[in-house]
């Protein structure tokens, strides 16, 4: 096996003793893992390096100082599965064995001593086994010195025996890929998407985030204990939510004062009328995190009322692309208007449009502004993918793009998660107007949905006209 | 809505208004909700709010316990932290106004909530 050292060791590596882990990742998001990662190790200040370049696998081959920063990345990851301590892994299952009989006692001692209960976890990735045929891969591994007792509910030490047969399901190869033994170390947090679940939820909207994202944006945006995080368009505040997971003190602001108050139309489908007490509080209530719910407010984010010196340390957000959703602002085209005193009580302020260009553009420089130095600002933004560049994305000389994945939402769109992390303060003139040219997502999506809707009007004109033809060369 | 955001609000952004702070209350109903303290946190939010105005933003609503100063060493005063956890975290408005100093403009709270929507003719 070729091993590629992405740091050649120098003298303070050397003086540490790396260790080789196998970190299981979730076949989902894909695009996103790295930029997880390394907001992880930013944030715990870990180093971690490559045994083996990554590539479309499951998981990655790395080596990390000790065991103590495997667990605090853990701790926090929602794409991991599971860190185990490599011991030992080969192309094939003979070559496994013999390299698993050359790992060094002295490194197994700790866990396999007398008073050590133990288990053997058999995986075997995309493909299906009978237990029987488990059972045998098992006792293949009899040789192992090991002195404790079995205990399949609660060991101490859990062993991992992985065979590895791809991505692609249905169709397997006779003979595994690769295949791994190794001690598990840690698991990742898969278990929190299934807690935070949509589905069991107390308040969501038409444009709820999943879980799973929203935890994934937390991380990005470093949130951690004592961390002031606002959403600047919180809607139902799924990404409150998670940022609360992680010790983030939380605001959010919205336009719409019927969603924050919990009185639109309910977004379950069997839901006729939405519970009294819906709001972004009681979802915090639900997940015991009252305590980090400081406010939201109705508030169009053309006009923010916030303190000009006050700074968070995260602005996580996904901003209205007006396709589920209007954008739009207070504001009216007609000169000098006044709204009359005796309609104050009752009026609706007019709106105008609020275009992705504008919205965008309030966005980075307000984060600029209100974000401390080295803090981030975590926000989706729509693309055309024919039309993507990195040149189409914001951009605000204070703020560093540090990360940037893509999730496909159609063959034409997608959306990507941009992390922008603060370098310095503004001058004045940066938090004045400054150009970013960004084309409007939706003129587009609307002129491609025209033209695809026409497409299909001509495709079935057509079909209609060969049944017809058809008809008629039957009859005569 | 609590302390520690009428702290962080102004109303600049109106036409026509220069400082815009701080906003005045006005309090139909209080609540206090008791919330686990966080030594670290409430100490970390010190530097960052004007105390002159949550002081009297506290008095206005009825919180006297509160010190006119923020007292030396703070980060190792847990009475006094406590003191500020109280008024920053555990007490809410639930029904009142918030009132922009240089035009009298109010921005109703309801259900904890304030509504800081501007019309049209404000912006
Ligand atoms: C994509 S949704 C965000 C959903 C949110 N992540 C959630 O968990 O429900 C965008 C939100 O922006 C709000 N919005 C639209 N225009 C706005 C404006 N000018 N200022 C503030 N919020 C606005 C909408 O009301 C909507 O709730």
């Amino acid at each position: 096996m070729i091993e590629e050292k992405s740091h050649l060791p120098n003298r303070s590596n050397m003086s540490k003793s790396w260790t080789k882990y196998l970190l299981w990742f979730a076949q989902e998001h894909v695009d996103f893992r790295f930029a997880e990662i390394n907001s992880l190790m930013s944030l715990f200040n870990i180093e971690m390096r490559f045994v083996r370049k990554p590539k479309d696998e499951p998981y990655w081959i790395v080596e990390f100082p000790s065991e103590v920063e495997v667990k605090l990345l853990a701790s926090r990851s929602v794409s991991l599965r599971n860190c185990i301590e490599l011991w030992a892994h080969a192309p094939n299952v003979q070559k496994l064995h013999e390299e698993l009989k050359l790992y060094p006692k002295s490194l197994m001692q700790p866990y396999i001593q007398a008073d050590k209960s133990f288990k053997i976890e058999v995986d075997t990735f995309c493909k299906h086994f009978s237990q029987k045929e488990k059972v045998d891969k098992l006792e293949a591994f009899s040789y192992l010195p090991v002195d404790g007792p079995v205990d399949l509910k609660t060991p101490d030490v859990t062993f991992q025996y992985i065979e590895y047969y791809g991505i692609i399901p249905h169709c397997p190869p006779e003979q595994p890929y690769e295949v791994f033994f190794g001690r598990w170390v840690a698991s990742g947090l898969r278990q929190l998407i299934k807690k935070l679940s949509l589905k069991t939820r107390k308040f969501i909207g038409n444009t709820s985030m999943d879980p799973q994202l929203s935890l994934l944006m937390a991380n990005q945006a470093k949130v951690t204990d004592g961390s002031l995080v606002l959403d600047p368009f919180v809607g139902s505040g799924s990404l409150l939510v998670a940022a609360t997971q992680f010790g983030g003190y939380v605001w959010g602001t919205d336009i719409d004062y019927l969603m924050l108050h919990g009185r639109t139309r309910p977004s379950r489908i069997h839901q006729k009328t939405r519970d009294r007490d819906e709001s972004v509080r009681a979802n915090m209530k639900q997940y015991n995190m009252e305590h980090r719910y400081m406010d939201v407010l109705v508030n169009d984010f053309a006009t923010p009322f916030w303190r000009e010196d006050f700074r968070f340390d995260a602005v996580i957000t996904d901003p209205p692309y007006g396709i589920r959703e209007a954008t739009e602002r207070v504001g009216t085209k007609k000169e000098g208007y006044e709204v009359k005193a005796e309609h104050l009580p009752t009026h609706i302020p007019a709106k105008i449009e609020y275009g992705i260009s504008n919205i965008y553009k309030d966005l980075l420089r307000f984060s600029a502004r209100h974000l401390r130095v080295g803090g981030r600002l975590v926000c989706w933004f729509p693309v055309f993918r024919e039309d993507y560049t990195e040149n189409v994305l914001p951009h605000h000389p204070c703020l560093e793009l540090v990360s940037n994945s893509e999730q496909t939402l159609s063959k034409v769109t997608s959306r990507r998660l941009l992390t922008f992390e603060k370098t310095r303060e503004p001058t004045e003139d940066e938090l004045d107007e400054y150009p970013v040219d960004i084309m409007d997502f939706r003129e587009k999506y609307f002129v491609i949905r025209e033209e695809t809707r026409k497409e299909r009007r001509m495709k079935e004109a057509k079909i209609r006209e060969d049944d017809r033809l058809r008809n008629l060369n039957k009859q005569s | 809505m609590k302390l520690l955001t009428h702290n962080m609000l102004t109303s600049k952004c109106m036409k026509g208004v220069s400082i815009g702070y701080p906003l005045a209350i006005k309090a139909l109903d209080i609540r206090t909700v008791e919330v686990d303290f966080n030594p670290e946190f409430v100490a970390k939010m010190i530097p960052k709010i004007d105390w002159t105005v949550l002081h009297g933003a506290a008095e206005s609503i009825g919180q006297t316990d509160l010190p006119k100063e923020v007292v030396d060493n703070y980060e190792n005063n847990e009475e006094f932290l406590k003191k500020v956890h109280h008024v920053l975290l555990e007490v809410d408005v639930i029904d009142g106004e918030l009132i922009c100093p240089e035009t009298g403009r109010k921005f109703p709270i309801n259900n904890g909530i304030p509504n800081m929507l501007l019309n049209e003719d404000e912006v």
